[in-house]
């Protein structure tokens, strides 16, 4: 069948500049680029080009730019050219359209609708540069009171605890699977995790041999397909994550195409090399919210109760009522991941209309909990397109106790968001499995790049508590007085909970 | 204790995770309340201490001619006005408090009960059974604050925010004994502190504890509500219990095929049945769609006579029975059974989607289900 | 580990619940939380015990979780739901019958079941072995997993409900249908959705299959898998391994192993 979809961008090169070194044709997993002996010249085949910039970059004269292809359909603000391809190339294959990544359309963010206070004449700013500036975090359940009683004139704690994981900065990897990327990908994580003092999420891929060295720094993922769990993987991790759903896809389970399956990640999930990974959505213990209780307990069991259990959702309707549920239900952290969530592939009418914004989500929760008098259970942490520092402070003020981040992560370690990770190609040596292309991307490389955003972040963070007065990162936590909203509706902002910038 | 402030839409509501249980004596012989107590306090595992209730029929038997409101009030006012209404439809018979004891329950409101008939001169073409149930949407509706636990005729819902087990200690059940008591324990997230939120959910004498969510609630509940149907107690558990009012008792039809309306067969295997079955399954599933159930349940319902236990179409929840002599047990889970009963003359799993009936009168015959037991 | 050393470590309340004889641990159950018992049998197991029978056992859950050392562990009542969840290595002998996720994501060891077992039978297994004599519900052995020399069994004496072996990439399900009468098929519909891998053995006809995978004919290897497979659950139960052999069993099988290939569009 002819294809009648034209090429998404354009190769442009400045055949001047071009010194035929054959870069950008080694780089490009795609086959964009192609090199002719006869006319000595570098060509481009325009439909394969995914502008995932690698050429871009690598080109040691810049002699390439990646335009988008002007020529579009008519302009139609109901039939837009995104819309016509993807009709288009549904008609050709009559397949499920995938895609890769986060949402891209332009709901509201609401992040960008919030601003911070900041001190001035009647509290003092703190200065973070020189002056103790805390961000460490405890994630666990909390009781709601203390007993101690004095023996011999020595004051003496009779309540225990429960665990807790230890954040030096309030900020974790989320959940990216190994076959989602390669195990570089996942050694970065795992040792930027440990020299930052916080934790990665191994996603439902399981644990590579390899990395059970960085298990007090990892939260082992538990889903639907089971894959990589048994009882040394349980207890090699520092926490135990129920995956239930995740923002880019509620509802519906992960995929892994058959094209990812390599030898190594079919041994670690135990499955056929090449066939498609497809956990389905339902965890088929758990179809009701005492199933949900029922497999928490099972995994404290199993663990000996020395580990926090977490609950990952996607930001849903009823979010604040599940979320009370799952604290009932003995879910020691609630993880929500809004619609802004990113995935290795999704179909892309799940990713772009099922979910709710992850701010929204996180206020209407905390403020639930607090209703019920239940918010010391359990710590909240947000995921779902997590930018910048001011995104995590404003997280905080909103009543998170920490934030994850999966593409902030990825992009740092030199991902462009091309959207095309299905694929297993990704050029950047992320989201493949391919050992030839996997190799390209340098665990002490991408672990420094990781280390140095977490820095970055955390400094930041510290600025802004400064400037707010704060000096402790407890006082930040649901302190929402420190939040205006700009442009936002009543009902918004009667749900984030906020006053409008001026009141 | 106050109905919740926020009165939130039919979308916000309420989980029902539990457990069930339901012990049924098929001659119609009245037994107490220590093994089903015992039976649901097992699964309390199950709950989470924030709902449990009890339905047990023949409790009555000298008032067994009238119907017997349990209602529920949440202040004075309320109770007055009901009083008020149903004065001025029915001829009240006698009246009193439900007795009660300390336990551990929270917040208990004022709960009554009435003997009451139905003023004949009221009533016109209307059946009393419709009559009744008319006032008691209105008592639900009208009083605001007043709600209605069960109305049927020697029977009665006994239900609360504790632990089953606590909540039978509250109401003094060991002090009545009935021939059919299918038992609640509720895990609600939703509005925690809402006594009429718990199981079991009645309407005149069927009464409905289920295990699971509705996702099709919302339109079972808008399909309810063309046939007089008011949906008040924020949970999804309602709809059940109208539905089987509307088709059982005003629309007559078998519980043969009101399982196959709540749990139709996929359309693939309506297609692949034997023609006549394949048209009736079709038209049955064509009219009556909008009370198909979708997610995940397992209920106990019953009524005078009989105890049904149904499951939806693919199974997604719990559901085992057994019998033993004159008694059927249906419970969420086996182990309970076997507390009360460790020797069973037949213990099976029910398909999904097709019913378990126990009626006065018939004994089930164990070989129909009889599977492999234990050898050893 | 003497009894009287591990009274003392537990204290009289727990002490009065046990009792050892002839190198054999046993433990009345009756009204214990499973949190009670299955931290004794923790303890008992680090301490190195090796067989413990549980007496008056009415629905505690997650009994064999969470143990780090072989044990044999025999249940008189019914156990509750998750009975040898996550279990690695230990023997459990049911006698009764076994609720639901009976076995789940199993990765060694060996549960053997004298009666029925419920839904969500072996989920996610990855090793070890399962013998219901009974029947099984529904949803039993999803997405059992093998690789290289970790290949799970479970094999059923009676029959079991929708979606059996669903989404299944590795292991083998063996269902000998023993209580069907002559021409009886198996009630099972969608049975196989989702397969990938592994194999499904059954004797007696199935009235429904996923669209995934087809029925074939055993060869003489399937055959000799049969036979070793029934002979270890006839020893378990007590029954005549000629008698289970002497009829015909049939394979289920993936008909492709991405059957999901052409779902998505790149």
């Amino acid at each position: 069948m002819k294809s009648y979809l034209p090429a998404e961008y354009i190769v442009e090169r400045d055949d001047e500049k071009c010194i035929r070194c054959k870069v950008c044709v080694n780089q490009c997993t795609y086959e964009t680029h192609y090199y002719d002996e006869e006319t000595d010249r570098v060509y481009s085949r325009d439909e394969n080009c995914t502008n995932c910039q690698r050429c871009v970059v690598f080109c040691p004269t810049h002699a390439i730019t990646i335009r988008k292809n002007p020529s579009a359909y008519r302009e139609n603000a109901h039939w837009t050219t995104e819309v016509v391809k993807d009709i288009k190339k549904q008609a050709e294959t009559g397949g499920v359209l995938l895609t890769g990544m986060g949402c891209d359309k332009p709901y509201f963010t609401y992040w960008d609708r919030l601003v911070l206070n900041a001190s001035q004449v009647t509290n003092p700013s703190i200065d973070p540069l020189r002056e103790p500036m805390e961000i460490r975090t405890y994630l666990g359940a909390k009781p709601d009171m203390l007993t101690a009683e004095l023996e011999d004139g020595n004051l003496m704690l009779k309540t225990t605890l429960a665990p807790q994981l230890t954040l030096e900065t309030p900020i974790m990897f989320s959940a990216i699977s190994y076959g989602a990327v390669s195990l570089n990908v996942h050694e970065a994580l795992a040792r930027a995790a440990a020299e930052c003092g916080t934790y990665f999420n191994t996603g439902e891929g399981g644990l590579h041999e390899k990395l059970f060295k960085y298990g007090n720094h990892a939260i082992v993922q538990v889903a639907s397909g089971r894959f990589g769990v048994y009882s040394d993987y349980l207890n090699a991790g520092a926490a135990v994550e129920i995956k239930i759903g995740q923002g880019a896809k509620p509802g519906i389970g992960g995929h892994l195409p058959g094209e990812k399956v390599s030898a190594e990640i079919a041994r670690t999930r135990m499955i056929p090399p090449g066939t498609d990974a497809l956990s389905p959505a339902p965890q088929h213990d758990i179809y009701s919210i005492e199933d949900l209780r029922q497999l928490i307990y099972a995994l404290k069991e199993a663990t000996d109760y020395t580990k926090p259990v977490s609950v990952k959702i996607a930001a849903v309707h009823n979010v604040a009522a599940i979320a009370s549920g799952m604290i009932r239900a003995g879910a020691d952290i609630i993880a929500i991941d809004g619609v802004r969530g990113s995935t290795g592939a999704a179909p892309k009418v799940i990713r772009d209309n099922v979910g709710i914004p992850v701010e929204l989500a996180l206020a209407s929760v905390d403020q639930r909990l607090r209703e019920e008098g239940i918010r010391n259970r359990a710590s909240i942490v947000v995921a779902g397109g997590i930018r910048s520092s001011s995104d995590v402070v404003k997280a905080i003020a909103l009543g998170a106790d920490a934030v994850y981040i999966a593409t902030a992560a990825l992009i740092a370690m030199g991902c462009t968001v091309c959207q095309k990770c299905y694929t297993g190609k990704c050029p950047w040596g992320i989201t493949t499995t391919d050992p030839w292309i996997a190799k390209r991307l340098n665990p002490d490389i991408a672990s420094q790049r990781l280390v140095n955003l977490l820095r970055g972040w955390s400094l930041e963070i510290k600025e802004m508590m400064g400037g707010m007065g704060i000096n402790a990162i407890e006082s930040l936590r649901g302190n929402r007085l420190h939040l205006r909203g700009v442009g936002l509706t009543e009902t918004e902002l009667r749900i984030l909970g906020v006053k409008h910038a001026g009141d | 204790m106050e109905k919740p402030k926020v009165t939130r839409d039919f979308d916000d509501k309420e989980f029902a995770g539990c457990a069930i249980f339901g012990m049924m004596n098929l001659e119609g012989k009245r037994f107490p309340s220590r093994d089903p107590v015992r039976a649901i306090a097992n699964m309390h595992e199950r709950g989470n201490g924030l709902g449990g209730g009890f339905a047990v029929y023949g409790i009555y038997p000298d008032f067994k001619d009238y119907y017997a409101l349990h209602v529920m009030f949440l202040d004075r006012d309320a109770k007055e006005k009901t009083d008020r209404l149903l004065a001025s439809g029915f001829e009240i018979i006698y009246d009193e408090e439900i007795q009660t004891k300390p336990a551990l329950v929270y917040n208990p409101p004022l709960v009554w009960r009435y003997f009451i008939s139905p003023n004949v001169k009221r009533l016109g073409i209307q059946s009393e059974d419709d009559y009744v149930r008319e006032y008691v949407m209105r008592i639900n509706t009208e009083t605001g604050r007043a709600f209605v636990f069960s109305s049927g005729k020697n029977m009665g819902v006994f239900k609360g925010v504790g632990y089953p087990e606590d909540i039978a200690e509250y109401f003094c059940l060991e002090d009545y004994e009935g021939y059919i008591w299918t038992c609640h324990g509720r895990f609600p997230t939703n509005t925690p502190g809402w006594w009429g939120g718990a199981h079991p959910f009645s309407i005149l004498d069927w009464t409905v504890v289920h295990n699971g969510e509705l996702s099709s609630y919302g339109t079972n509940k808008r399909y309810l509500e063309m046939y007089g149907y008011k949906c008040t107690m924020q949970t999804d558990t309602e709809v059940l219990a109208y539905a089987f009012d509307l088709l059982m008792r005003r629309q007559r039809l078998p519980i043969e095929v009101v399982a196959e309306i709540l749990a139709p067969p996929f359309w693939n295997e309506i297609d692949r049945a034997e023609p006549k079955k394949a048209s009736m399954l079709r038209t049955l599933r064509q009219t009556y769609g909008s009370l198909l159930m979708n997610g995940p349940f397992s209920v106990i319902v019953a009524h005078e006579g009989e105890m049904i236990g149904l499951t939806d179409r693919i199974k997604l929840r719990p559901l085992v029975a057994g019998t033993n002599g004159e008694y059927l047990y249906i419970s969420s889970e086996e182990s309970a059974i076997r507390l009360v009963s460790p020797q069973l003359e037949g213990c099976w799993n029910p398909r999904g989607g097709e019913p378990v009936i126990g009626r006065v009168g018939e004994h089930i015959v164990p070989e129909k289900f009889l599977t492999m037991e234990a050898t050893a | 580990m003497s009894e009287s050393r591990l009274v003392m470590e537990l204290g009289f309340k727990m002490a009065e619940k046990i009792s050892m004889h002839n190198g054999v641990w046993r433990v009345d159950a009756e009204n214990m939380h499973y949190k009670e018992l299955n931290k004794l049998l923790r303890l008992l197991n680090s301490k190195g015990v090796e067989h413990v029978e549980l007496d008056n056992v009415y629905g505690q859950r997650y009994i064999g979780t969470g143990l780090r050392k072989p044990m044999r562990i025999d249940v008189h009542g019914t156990p509750g739901n998750d009975l040898g969840a996550f279990m690695d290595g230990q023997l459990i002998t049911v006698y009764g019958n076994a609720q639901d996720c009976t076995g789940n994501t199993m990765n060694d060891g060996q549960i053997v079941v004298h009666g029925r077992a419920g839904d969500v039978t072996g989920y996610g297994m990855r090793g070890g072995k399962i013998f219901i004599c009974g029947d099984v519900g529904y949803r039993v052995g999803i997405h059992m997993k093998e690789y290289g020399n970790k290949k799970p069994i479970l094999v059923v004496g009676g029959t079991a409900g929708d979606f059996l072996g669903e989404y299944m990439a590795g292991g083998v399900l063996l269902v000998l249908g023993l209580n069907l009468k002559p021409k009886e098929k198996h009630q099972a519909k969608y049975v196989g959705t989702g397969m990938h891998g592994g194999v499904i053995y059954i004797c007696g006809n199935v009235t429904h299959l996923g669209k995934e995978v087809k029925v074939m004919g055993t060869t003489k290897r399937d055959m000799a898998v049969i036979e070793k497979l029934a002979k270890e659950f006839c020893g378990h139960f007590n029954l005549d391994v000629e008698q289970v052999m002497a009829r015909e069993y049939l394979k289920i099988v993936p008909v492709s192993h991405r059957p999901y290939g052409k779902l998505y569009a790149y």
